[in-house]
């Protein structure tokens, strides 16, 4: 069993090396688009949003619709903190990994006041209040003005020229315009590298005392309680690894766009890591990675398609939901495939 | 012989109906008490009081001298008292080990990063659990199926799982409701031996609630009836079981 998992967890590691030696040849070799160039940092940002969403909602056993609120807290404050440093630390590596060090700070702080209210809550009534306090963050960003001069920082709600800067003064977060012109740190290898991080961080903590006991509250709850176990505890540190991780990632998008606006981070970007997660399987962690890259990359790969592109996309939906879900399907793998996949969750 | 278990006056009611009241209890030491009752008498719910699932309106409770009313159910476990549940209520996305080594989870510690990290002290602790938790699946013979899922295993399995991960808290008093629902004789008689095992082998304090009245007459010293929320009956099973009482409760006029 042991052995087992490790191996699982070995394969899964191996994957992702794997696809970044192939994209790092390809790149080499010249045959990769630029279209698909482009979408190598926003595949690890996803990357990382399902498995950390994977954490709550399959590990936990909790459904949160409000993960882009975390990921939009982790872009805001670690955009803003490059912008604020970016004359005087100049060595971009270490500007973007105190930049996502710093997103996932924040974003944790707001796990941790969000989840002790809100998880209280179970089922449908803890998924609307997540996805509420999502949409209260993005507004709340949408309004949020910061400019720097002389006299230190302006904050206002109101516009720009409520701040009253000096003369030198500048804008950093100017409302639903955002912040524009961040350093462009971001690599495909920051990317890989907070990927590789994330795996093992949920990996590690699945395989552990904290993470037997998460997954007991999730199982049985009562039980779990009736074992002594700390169902506030455990849920809200599953919560709050996963709002941290998702803020790095926030902080890794960000530094991958000319200009960062709140409204990339409304309930649509929620549900798109909801549909990696649920499609790749519930508590599955390999499974969330594979649909993210899939459906991430499929509707630009399939650009030269045109009208037939959202056919099969949504084909590929279902395909998927068929593989992870259908008992024919689970048979099959078992039989065929039981060396590589996983066939239930957790196993 | 000390007291373990001091039940004074406890009593509950949910909106007006009377579930519990004035109930007295005193169980000693290692011995094998049980708590039985026609349906709806109110056994589970003395459970679920002394194990702060419900919090009573009246009475007062001691287990081993320390007072444990108000208490939330964690403290209650930490403060020795585990249980297992009518219907079974195992983590069964978990492995039988895995079920077990939640049972440890107060007992073998270290924090988050070492987990994370592999630090020395989790492998230190992960492998006095294993060996820990094996030790508990030997006594129930379930050792050889430590690597399956908790919710794979069959009914009788699933009831031993329960018990062994209640023992892994290391409880002074154990609680055990309806061990031999849905059993047969055989796995009754085994399940009989297991229990009266437990008591002499854990030095355990047992309470039991149960209908199968060869298992209570089997194994229980002394036993206390309820009927309607009110206490019918207590004293040693013979007695109790032959109690004019208790028949007409249990069989009508």
């Amino acid at each position: 069993m042991k052995k087992q998992k490790l191996r699982s967890n070995l394969i899964t590691y191996g994957i992702v090396l794997a696809a970044y030696v192939i994209v790092q040849a390809l790149i080499a070799a010249d045959s990769l688009s630029s279209m698909m160039k482009g979408l190598l940092v926003p595949l690890c940002v996803y990357v990382v949003l399902a498995v950390s969403l994977n954490l709550v909602v399959g590990i936990s056993g909790e459904l949160s619709l409000g993960h882009a609120g975390f990921m939009c807290v982790g872009a805001f404050s670690g955009a803003f903190f490059s912008k604020c440093i970016q004359d005087v630390l100049t060595f971009s590596p270490l500007r973007l990994l105190i930049a996502m060090l710093i997103g996932a700070a924040v974003a944790a702080v707001f796990g941790i006041l969000i989840g002790i209210p809100v998880l209280r809550l179970k089922g449908d009534y803890l998924a609307i209040v997540t996805l509420a306090f999502g949409e209260i963050i993005k507004n709340v960003m949408n309004i949020f003005y910061v400019g720097i001069d002389g006299a230190g920082f302006h904050f206002s709600t109101q516009d720009e020229f409520a701040l009253n800067l000096a003369a030198d003064g500048r804008m950093i977060i100017s409302g639903p315009t955002g912040i524009t012109q961040t350093p462009k740190d971001a690599t495909f290898t920051a990317g890989i590298i907070l990927v590789l991080i994330t795996l093992f961080i949920v990996l590690n903590l699945i395989d552990s005392r904290d993470g037997r006991a998460i997954m007991s509250i999730r199982d049985n709850r009562i039980a779990a309680e009736s074992i002594g176990i700390n169902i506030t505890k455990y849920k809200l540190m599953a919560f709050t690894i996963s709002a941290a991780l998702a803020g790095a990632a926030g902080a890794l998008y960000a530094h991958n766009l000319s200009s960062l606006t709140a409204k990339k981070f409304d309930y649509n970007t929620s549900i798109l890591a909801l549909v990696f997660v649920v499609l790749g399987g519930i508590g599955n962690i390999r499974g969330s990675i594979i649909a993210a890259v899939l459906l991430t990359a499929l509707p630009e790969l399939l650009r030269g398609l045109s009208s037939y592109r959202m056919l099969i996309y949504s084909i590929v939906l279902i395909v998927m939901m068929l593989f992870n879900w259908a008992p024919k399907a689970l048979e099959w793998r078992e039989r065929n495939l039981g060396r590589f996949f996983k066939t239930s969750p957790n196993k | 012989m000390a007291l373990m278990v001091e039940i004074k006056n406890l009593g509950i009611s949910f909106g007006g109906l009377r579930a519990v009241s004035e109930l007295d209890m005193e169980i000693k030491k290692g011995e094998l008490y049980g708590l039985i009752g026609p349906n709806g008498a109110g056994k589970t719910t003395v459970f679920n009081l002394l194990t702060g699932v419900y919090h009573p309106d009246t009475g007062s409770f001691k287990l081993d001298g320390e007072e444990l009313i108000g208490k939330k159910t964690i403290d209650i476990n930490k403060a020795g008292i585990a249980r297992t549940f009518q219907n079974i209520r195992l983590f069964k996305g978990l492995s039988v080990l895995d079920n077990v080594k939640a049972g440890l989870h107060n007992h073998y510690r270290y924090s988050t990063a070492a987990g994370i990290f592999r630090l020395p002290s989790y492998r230190n602790a992960e492998r006095q659990m294993d060996e820990k938790a094996m030790e508990l699946l030997k006594v129930f013979e379930l050792d050889g199926l430590a690597d399956h899922l908790a919710a794979n295993l069959p009914y009788g399995q699933q009831r031993k799982l329960e018990i062994a991960r209640a023992l892994a808290t290391d409880p002074k008093l154990l609680l055990l409701d309806e061990p031999a629902a849905g059993m047969n004789p055989n796995e009754t008689q085994a399940l009989m031996d297991t229990i009266r095992f437990v008591r002499d082998e854990f030095d355990m304090t047992i309470l039991l609630i149960e209908h199968d009245m060869k298992l209570v007459s089997g194994i229980c010293e002394r036993l206390t009836v309820l009927n309607f929320g009110q206490l019918l009956a207590q004293g040693p099973t013979a007695e109790v079981l032959s109690n004019p009482q208790v028949i007409k409760a249990y069989l009508g006029e």
